[in-house]
């Protein structure tokens, strides 16, 4: 019964990926988009991929949800043509892609089966600092990648903020956003922040022993910073606020810190000895949390464009 | 138990693949969104059936999923709205958005 | 006739109660693909649904092992009943618009 369950769940995601790319009008291509990346949130809860299925879930359904919606409702507030949606079948796309699935299949069959962390991991895990295999790999074992993900995220920042016009530079970053006071938005925009920024507090604390972390709990902080923004409570910055700069790099500074820090004291750079590697991993996962979140929601926010309502 | 959990979530989840079909044919786009709004709820429900079977770990993702379909229903209103910033209940029937006092009238 | 235990009471609770949740959210599926209406649709979406959604979570709160999952499932009801209601509101004052021609 469970292999039905998950076969139809497969089944479903396949379907639903296919329907989304068939064409046929782009705001039924977005919406097909937004139930996908809410279906592969489940399939990675049942893979117990507990720690993607968070990440999936807040960004798959409702960050990129967002900023897809945005886009379809600037462009069609310009006016811009839905053009012919490429009825027919690509040829050469279409082999390129054959072909990568094929290679991603053989890899699959390839590779063994991977149901524990592995003999060396297991070994060291003890003296990472953190429970969670997941967390001691990404800010532990692997903190160099860990760190230019989000080096790499500030940079995509920068590049959205750099589509904005020149006289738009010094204003509020976003459309501005209004609401009916003491309606239905507006209500929602009050009170659910509250409750979501105690959610992700949680999910960042409750990351070094449990699935969570800094990524998973930024992107809930963000979704809830986005709600609020969205209902008109928080007026999103500018590009000058200093304060705001700040939190967008305290993480990858704190985390550059503590690599200098392990340089000069404990022999290399990004490393931790046991027993402050509990503490080290707290302390970046609290700035890290910060600044995804404030970048994320910034992301989605989008470049200044208070000059022009379409 | 077991047996009538797994029964149950996959019960929801066929009545979600369903409800699907109107993604694909309703005519408007409120029709669209309303129907990835019961994909986000029929979602939490098999989360939390997955919960039980699987360990309650998962919870938390039925959690964040709640929280994202009312997300997405939210920017659905805001990327519909005539300006891009607006809300639906400003708009009265008689076509014209109403002097609302905006917060963020500084350009 | 003896009182059945608690553990006993527990499994009938969550067999009757996650029962009439799939029936809810059957019934929601069927309303929102053969109601003629956007908004009749949207009730069935609204109600049925997540009255499913509540009785699931109280079955399967009976299985909960400590307070602490059946607190995380009342949170995640509590929820979806705030963001049920409040974009059920949105999402019908935006048809309206569209259908009076903005």
């Amino acid at each position: 019964m469970t292999l039905l369950l998950d076969v139809t769940l497969c089944a479903f995601v396949l379907g639903i990926a296919l329907a989304a790319v068939a064409g046929h009008g782009v705001f039924r291509a977005v919406v097909f988009f937004i139930v996908y990346g809410l279906l592969l949130s489940v399939a990675w809860v049942r893979l117990d991929a507990v720690n993607v299925a968070l990440a999936e879930a807040a960004i798959g359904g409702g960050l990129t949800g967002v900023l897809l919606l945005t886009t379809y409702g600037k462009l069609a507030r310009d006016g811009a043509e839905a053009g012919a949606m490429g009825g027919g079948f690509n040829l050469p796309v279409g082999l390129i892609c054959a072909g990568l699935s094929g290679a991603l299949v053989w890899a699959w069959f390839a590779l063994p089966l991977p149901d524990a962390p592995g003999p060396q991991t297991a070994e060291a895990l003890p003296r990472a600092g953190a429970g969670n295999p997941v967390t001691a790999v990404l800010l532990n074992f692997r903190a160099w990648d860990t760190l230019l993900e989000s080096v790499v995220l500030l940079t995509a920042l920068i590049g959205v903020w750099i589509l904005g016009r020149d006289e738009d530079w010094h204003a509020r970053l976003g459309l501005p956003q209004h609401s009916r006071p003491g309606g239905v938005m507006a209500g929602f925009g009050r009170v659910l922040p509250p409750v979501g920024f105690l959610v992700g507090v949680y999910l960042v604390y409750v990351g070094a022993d449990h699935p969570g972390g800094a990524f998973q709990g930024g992107t809930v902080l963000a979704a809830v910073g986005l709600v609020a923004a969205l209902a008109g409570q928080i007026r999103p910055p500018r590009i000058s606020d200093w304060q705001w700069r700040a939190a967008l790099v305290v993480g990858p500074l704190v985390f550059i810190t503590s690599g200098l820090a392990g340089a000069m004291f404990f022999g290399g750079f990004l490393t931790l000895p046991a027993d402050i590697a509990a503490g080290a991993i707290f302390a970046i996962e609290a700035a890290l949390a910060v600044s995804i979140a404030v970048t994320l929601a910034l992301l989605v926010i989008g470049p200044p464009q208070a000059g022009h309502r379409a | 138990m077991t047996l009538w959990l797994t029964c149950v979530a996959f019960g929801v989840l066929c009545s979600l693949g369903l409800a699907l079909v109107r993604v694909w044919i309703g005519p408007d786009r409120a029709d669209r969104m309303m129907a990835a709004q019961l994909a986000g709820t029929g979602g939490v429900a098999v989360l939390i059936l997955i919960a039980a079977l699987q360990g309650w770990a998962g919870l938390d993702v039925a959690l964040i999923l709640a929280l994202s379909g009312a997300l997405a229903a939210v920017g659905f209103v805001k990327a519909t709205s005539p300006d891009g910033g607006g809300d639906p209940e400003e708009e009265d029937t008689a076509g014209a958005p109403s002097e609302t006092g905006d917060r963020n009238a500084d350009t | 006739m003896p009182i059945p235990d608690h553990a006993t009471l527990a499994t009938y609770a969550t067999y009757a109660f996650t029962g009439v949740g799939l029936f809810f959210f059957i019934a929601g599926t069927v309303g929102i693909l053969r109601f003629p209406d956007v908004f009749s649709r949207l009730h069935a979406l609204t109600k049925a649904d997540n009255l499913g959604l509540g009785f699931i979570t109280l079955g399967v709160a009976f299985q909960a092992d400590t307070w602490r999952d059946i607190a995380v499932l009342a949170l995640i009801w509590a929820l979806a009943l705030v963001a049920a209601g409040t974009v059920s509101q949105l999402i019908a004052r935006d048809a309206l618009a569209e259908r009076d021609g903005r």
